[in-house]
C-alpha cells in the first residue's frame, strides 16, 4: 500500500469533462424553469477527465484492505469470502434495468427471487415468513421490533413497552428499540457470560414486548438455556427477536425457529457472503413466525389466484420501511451463495466458522487472557494480553504503561492482517473479539496464530513497538482527538 | 468430507485443527448446544449448483422480466451511469472492505466518503453532510426524528402531502413507533399549502416540517417564503430533495432550510428493482451532533499527513446504545461511491445538460401527451422531468398496453391520475413511438 494524498477537487481544471452524452435533440433547457426556482451558482464539482477519475479512484483503492486483501478476524461480521459469481450476477443487465414500480407481470423473474430465497431461508432458520425490505442488519432489528409491537397493538394489549436486552448486546440492539419508542430493560450475564436466568425472571410482566437476543451471543458462547428463557418471556405475553449477526455457526447446524424465536434477522452481508462495501449497502431480512405474518412491513411478495407473484400490502402490516423492496441486488448475491453451496454444503458453513474459532483460542490461550474457557462458536473474545509488558516499581506502582489491545490491533495492521473487533463487548476492558469464519486454510490460522505470539512477546519485551505501531501502512494513527473537536468534514472548510 | 470451492479444508487440516481443540468430531464443537435443538434431517434446498447452473439458473429467470423503455420516475429514475462506475466500484479493495475502522488500512474509503460528503454539501448548499443512510424515505424518517431532537418540548411534525409515497409511508411507520405525531400539510393546486403552515404553526408544539423539492407530481415547489414562518416557530424546516434535480433547482441552503434529505439513486445508480441506493443528509453546522449515522472528517497522522478518520463517534449506537441519535451501523457506503464517482465525471457542466436534456424531453413528451386528446392537463406548474396527467382512459389498461408496446409509462397514481417521467436517456423517437402507442389506446 502505498500513500497517495490527492482529494478529486484537487485534480481539477475548467473545461474538463468526463461523460459523453452524445448529440443534444433539444433546444430547450433547465433556464425556463422561473428565476425564483432555479439555483444561482453552479454547484462546485471537480471538472475532470476519465483517466483522472480513473486513476485517481484506483490509487484511493490501493490504500484499502479488503477480504480480498488478506484475513479479516473482524469479530461479530463475519467477513468471509464474497464469491464472484454473486457479482456476475448482480451485474447482469436485465436485472439492474428493472424499474421497481414495473407491472408484475413484466418482473416474474425479480419476484421469483424474493419468493426462492425466502424458501430458502425459511428452511434454514425455522421461521415461516421472511421481507426483505430492510436494507442493513440494524435496519432489520428495527423492523423486527416494528412487527413485534404491531402484534401487540393488534392484540389491543398497549402496555408492552419495554424490551429486554442483555448486557452483552451488540450496541444496534438497545439503539434500535429506543428507535422503535421502547424502554430498554438490562438483563445481566453470569460468570459464564450467558444470560442470567435469574436475573431474568424479575425482569418479566405484562410490560414486557419481548427479549431481543444473539445465539450464540456476542462472547461466542451459546445459550445453553434458551429454550427455558424461551418459555419463561412467553410466558409472560412477550415474543423472542433473535439477532442475526451470528447466525453463521449456526447453519447447516440449528434454527432459531426451533428454539423458540419468534421474529429474527439475518445479515445477508455476514452469514451470506455479500461483500460488506466499506460499510454497506447491506441487506437485513426479517423472518417471522406463523403467527406473526401478517405484521410483516409492506409490500411483500405473494401469490396471485393465478400462480403469478405479485407485490402486496395487508391491512396488518406494520408499515413500509424503506422505499421499494430493500436491496435488490444484494438479495441476487446471497441467492447466488446458497444455490452454490445447496444442501450438500450448507452443514459446512457454520461447523467450519466453528473449529477456526477454537483453534485460534486454543492456540493463543497462554499468551492472551481468556476470561471464558468453554467451547465457543464462530467467535471469542480475549481479554488483553497476559503480559503487556508494565513496569512497576517495587510498590508496584506503573512506571512503564503495557501494552493495551488497541496497540496489539494497531500493530496486527503492519503483519498484514486487519485488526479484530476491540473494546467490544464492554463485559471486559481489554475485548479483542476474533471471528475467523469458514473462509480460512489452516496456513492463514498459523500464521495469524504466530504473528499474535510475535506480538505478544514484542510487548513482553517493549510496548513501545506496539505503540508506535502501525510502522509500515500508508499512514500511522491519526489524530482522532483533533478529528473530534474541530470537525472539519468537507474540501470546502479545508481550503478555506 | 465436503469439497467445495469456498472451503479450503482437507481432511488433514480438520483432523490437525480438531487435535489442537481437544474434540474428536466437527459436532463435539456443538457440545453445549442442547441435542434436541440439532437440526438432525436433511435442510429443505436444492442440490448444490455449478457455477455454470447458477448462471442459466438466473438467466432464465432474468427472462421472465420484461425490459422495458422506462417512462416513469417516482422515486426512481432511468438516468445514464457512465461505464467508469462499475469498474471502480467493482474493485475489491472497495467492494470487500468492511466499514473504515482501522484509519490507517482504510484511507480510500475514508477519502471517498470525505468527498462524497463534501459533493452533497455542493448540492444542497448545507455546511455538513453524513456518510450516507440507506435510502431517501428512510433518510426523510430520521430526519424526522432529528427535529424533535433539535428542538426542545416539541412533539409533533408538519409533512406535506405532495411528498413521494413511499417517503410518506416510510415517514408514518418510523413515526408511529417512535411515538412522534405527524399532521399533514395538504396540497394546493399541485404544491404544499401556504396557509395550512401557517395554520398548523400557529397551533405550536412543531419540531420540523418536511416538505419536497420536487414533488410527487413533478412539480418544482416554489418554497421560498417557507423558511421564515418555520424558524419563526422554532422548527426545523426539512427540505426532501432530488440530488440530480438540485445541480438546477434553488438549493435547500438558499432556502433556508436546516436539514436536506434524499436518494443518490439519480446520481448514477441503476434502478436494479429497487435497491440497493442511498439516502443523503446534510444539515447546518449547529445541528451536527444531532445527525445520525457516521461522519468522516479530516485529520493529520502521527507523522503530520493529511489523513481522514470516523468522526465524532460519541453519537453512535455502538457507544452510545440507547441514547445514540439513531440505530443506524451499516449505511450505504459503496453506493456512494457510485454517486462520488458519477458526480466527479459529470461535473458541473454534465449535471447541467442530464437536467436540460431531461427538462426538453420531459416537456416534449408533455406536450406531445397532451395532444392525443387522450389525457386532461391536472396542474399548470412548473415541472423538470416528471409531470402527472389526468387520463381519459382506464389508467391501468393504458399501462398494461404500454408494457405490451415494451414502455414502463403512465403508472396510475392513488389521486386518478397516471405518471411520466422522461430523463436525458430518452430520445425523441422513443417519445415519438410511445405517443403513437398512446393513441391507439
Amino acid at each position: 500500500m502505498k500513500y497517495y494524498d490527492k482529494l478529486i477537487f484537487e485534480l481539477s481544471k475548467e473545461g474538463r469533462t468526463g461523460f459523453s452524452l452524445g448529440k443534444n435533440e433539444w433546444t430547450e433547457t433547465s433556464d425556463s424553469l422561473p428565476s425564483a426556482l432555479r439555483r444561482s451558482e453552479p454547484a462546485v464539482l471537480p471538472q475532470v477527465s476519465e483517466v483522472d477519475v480513473v486513476r485517481h479512484y484506483t490509487n484511493l483503492s490501493q490504500m484499502n484492505f479488503g477480504v480480498d486483501t488478506g484475513f479479516y478476524p473482524l469479530g461479530s461480521c463475519t467477513m468471509k469470502y464474497n464469491p464472484k459469481i454473486n457479482e456476475e450476477i448482480a451485474s447482469m443487465k436485465g436485472f439492474q434495468g428493472l424499474h421497481p414500480l414495473q407491472p408484475a407481470s413484466t418482473v416474474q423473474g425479480a419476484l421469483e427471487v424474493y419468493s426462492g430465497i425466502e424458501k430458502a431461508l425459511s428452511a434454514i432458520t425455522g421461521m415461516s415468513r421472511f421481507t426483505f425490505n430492510p436494507c442493513a442488519g440494524a435496519h432489520g432489528e428495527l423492523t423486527g421490533l416494528m412487527i413485534m409491537r404491531q402484534h401487540h397493538l393488534l392484540r389491543g394489549d398497549l402496555k408492552r413497552t419495554k424490551v429486554i436486552v442483555p448486557d452483552s448486546a451488540h450496541g444496534t440492539n438497545p439503539a434500535s428499540a429506543a428507535v422503535c419508542g421502547l424502554q430498554v430493560v438490562v438483563v445481566k450475564s453470569n460468570a459464564d457470560g450467558l444470560v442470567d436466568v435469574s436475573d431474568l425472571k424479575p425482569l418479566l410482566s405484562d410490560e414486557i414486548a419481548g427479549i431481543m437476543m444473539t445465539n450464540p451471543n456476542t462472547l461466542g458462547l451459546f445459550e445453553k438455556e434458551i429454550k427455558e428463557i424461551a418459555s419463561l418471556v412467553h410466558g409472560c405475553g412477550g415474543l423472542l427477536y433473535y439477532d442475526g449477526a451470528n447466525m453463521n455457526p449456526l447453519i447447516g447446524v440449528a434454527r432459531p425457529g426451533d428454539m423458540g424465536f419468534d421474529i429474527m434477522h439475518l445479515n445477508l452481508h455476514k452469514s451470506f457472503s455479500t461483500p460488506h462495501g466499506g460499510g454497506g449497502p447491506g441487506s437485513g431480512p426479517v423472518g417471522v413466525c406463523e403467527k406473526l405474518a401478517n405484521c410483516l412491513p409492506a409490500p411483500v411478495v405473494a401469490p396471485e389466484e393465478d400462480g403469478s407473484l405479485a407485490q402486496a400490502f395487508g391491512k396488518d402490516a406494520c408499515g413500509r420501511v424503506s422505499g421499494f423492496m430493500g436491496n435488490f441486488g444484494v438479495i441476487l448475491r446471497a441467492y447466488s451463495y446458497i444455490l452454490m453451496l445447496g444442501r450438500q454444503n450448507l452443514g459446512f458453513v457454520g461447523r467450519y466458522s466453528v473449529l477456526a474459532a477454537n483453534y485460534i483460542k486454543e492456540s493463543l490461550k497462554e499468551w492472551y487472557k481468556l476470561p471464558i474457557a468453554s467451547v465457543c462458536k464462530h467467535e471469542f473474545v480475549f481479554d488483553g494480553l497476559v503480559n503487556d509488558g508494565a513496569v512497576k516499581d517495587a510498590e508496584g506502582n506503573v512506571v512503564k504503561e503495557g501494552a493495551t489491545t488497541l496497540d496489539v490491533a494497531k500493530r496486527l495492521l503492519d503483519y498484514g492482517f486487519h485488526a479484530p473487533t476491540i473494546y467490544f463487548p464492554m463485559l471486559f476492558h481489554q475485548s479483542i473479539m476474533i471471528e475467523p469464519t469458514e473462509s480460512e486454510s489452516v496456513e492463514t490460522l498459523d500464521a495469524f496464530i504466530e504473528t499474535m505470539k510475535v506480538i505478544a512477546q514484542e510487548a513482553a519485551q517493549d510496548p513501545d513497538i506496539l505503540k508506535g505501531a502501525p510502522h509500515c501502512t500508508p499512514i500511522s494513527r491519526p489524530d482522532e482527538t483533533t478529528a473530534a473537536r474541530n470537525p472539519l468534514l468537507k474540501w470546502q472548510d479545508s481550503v478555506c | 468430507m465436503a469439497t467445495f470451492q469456498y472451503f479450503p479444508h482437507t481432511p488433514e487440516d480438520v483432523r490437525k485443527m480438531l487435535d489442537r481443540v481437544g474434540a474428536k468430531s466437527l459436532d463435539d464443537l456443538y457440545c453445549d448446544v442442547p441435542q434436541d435443538l440439532v437440526h438432525k434431517e436433511e435442510y429443505d434446498l436444492p442440490d448444490a449448483m455449478s457455477e455454470q447452473e447458477v448462471r442459466d439458473f438466473f438467466e432464465s429467470l432474468d427472462s421472465k422480466n420484461q425490459k422495458l423503455t422506462v417512462f416513469v420516475g417516482q422515486g426512481s429514475y432511468d438516468h445514464y451511469s457512465p461505464a467508469v462506475i462499475p469498474f471502480i466500484t467493482s474493485r475489491s479493495e472497495f467492494l470487500t472492505a468492511y466499514t473504515p475502522y482501522q484509519a490507517e488500512i482504510s484511507q480510500g474509503t475514508l477519502r471517498y466518503i470525505f468527498e462524497y460528503q463534501s459533493m452533497i454539501c455542493s448540492l444542497t448548499g448545507l455546511d455538513v453532510s453524513n456518510a450516507s443512510m440507506y435510502d431517501g424515505p428512510t433518510a426523510a424518517a430520521e430526519a424526522v426524528r432529528m427535529s424533535l431532537a433539535c428542538t426542545k418540548k416539541k412533539t409533533r411534525v408538519l409533512v406535506s402531502s405532495t411528498l413521494l409515497k413511499n417517503v410518506l409511508e416510510t415517514v408514518e411507520t418510523y413515526s408511529k413507533f417512535y411515538g412522534l405525531q405527524l399532521d399533514y400539510l395538504p396540497a394546493d393546486n399541485g404544491t404544499t399549502s401556504y396557509a395550512a403552515l401557517s395554520e398548523e404553526l400557529a397551533k405550536g408544539g412543531v419540531a420540523g416540517v418536511l416538505v419536497p423539492s420536487v414533488n410527487r407530481y413533478g412539480i418544482v415547489e416554489d418554497l421560498g417564503s417557507f423558511a421564515e414562518p418555520i424558524h419563526a416557530a422554532g422548527a426545523m424546516f426539512i427540505e426532501y430533495c432530488d440530488p440530480s434535480a438540485l445541480a438546477v433547482v434553488r438549493t435547500p441552503g438558499e432556502l433556508g432550510a436546516d436539514i436536506a434529505v434524499g436518494d443518490g439513486q439519480s446520481l448514477g445508480i441503476p434502478m436494479c428493482f429497487g435497491g440497493p441506493y442511498v439516502g443523503f443528509m446534510a444539515c447546518r453546522k449547529d445541528h451536527v451532533r444531532k445527525l445520525p449515522g457516521r461522519i468522516v472528517g479530516q485529520t493529520v497522522d502521527a507523522d503530520g499527513r493529511r489523513v481522514f478518520c470516523l468522526t465524532l463517534q460519541a453519537r453512535e449506537q455502538h457507544i452510545r446504545r440507547e441514547k445514540a441519535t439513531s440505530n443506524i451501523c451499516s449505511n450505504e457506503s459503496l453506493m456512494a461511491l457510485y454517486t462520488t464517482v458519477y458526480l466527479s465525471l459529470m461535473g458541473p457542466e454534465g449535471m447541467k445538460e442530464v437536467n436540460d436534456r431531461s427538462y426538453a424531453a420531459a416537456h416534449y413528451l408533455y406536450e406531445q401527451l397532451l395532444s392525443t386528446g387522450k389525457f386532461e392537463k391536472v396542474f399548470d406548474k412548473p415541472f423538470l422531468k416528471e409531470f402527472v396527467l389526468k387520463p381519459l382512459v382506464d389508467a391501468e389498461n393504458l399501462m398494461i398496453k404500454l408494457a405490451d408496446g415494451g414502455f414502463f409509462a403512465a403508472l396510475p397514481t392513488e389521486e386518478g391520475y397516471v405518471s411520466f417521467c422522461a430523463t436525458e436517456r430518452r430520445t425523441k423517437a422513443q417519445i415519438d413511438a410511445l405517443v403513437a402507442l398512446v393513441k391507439e389506446a
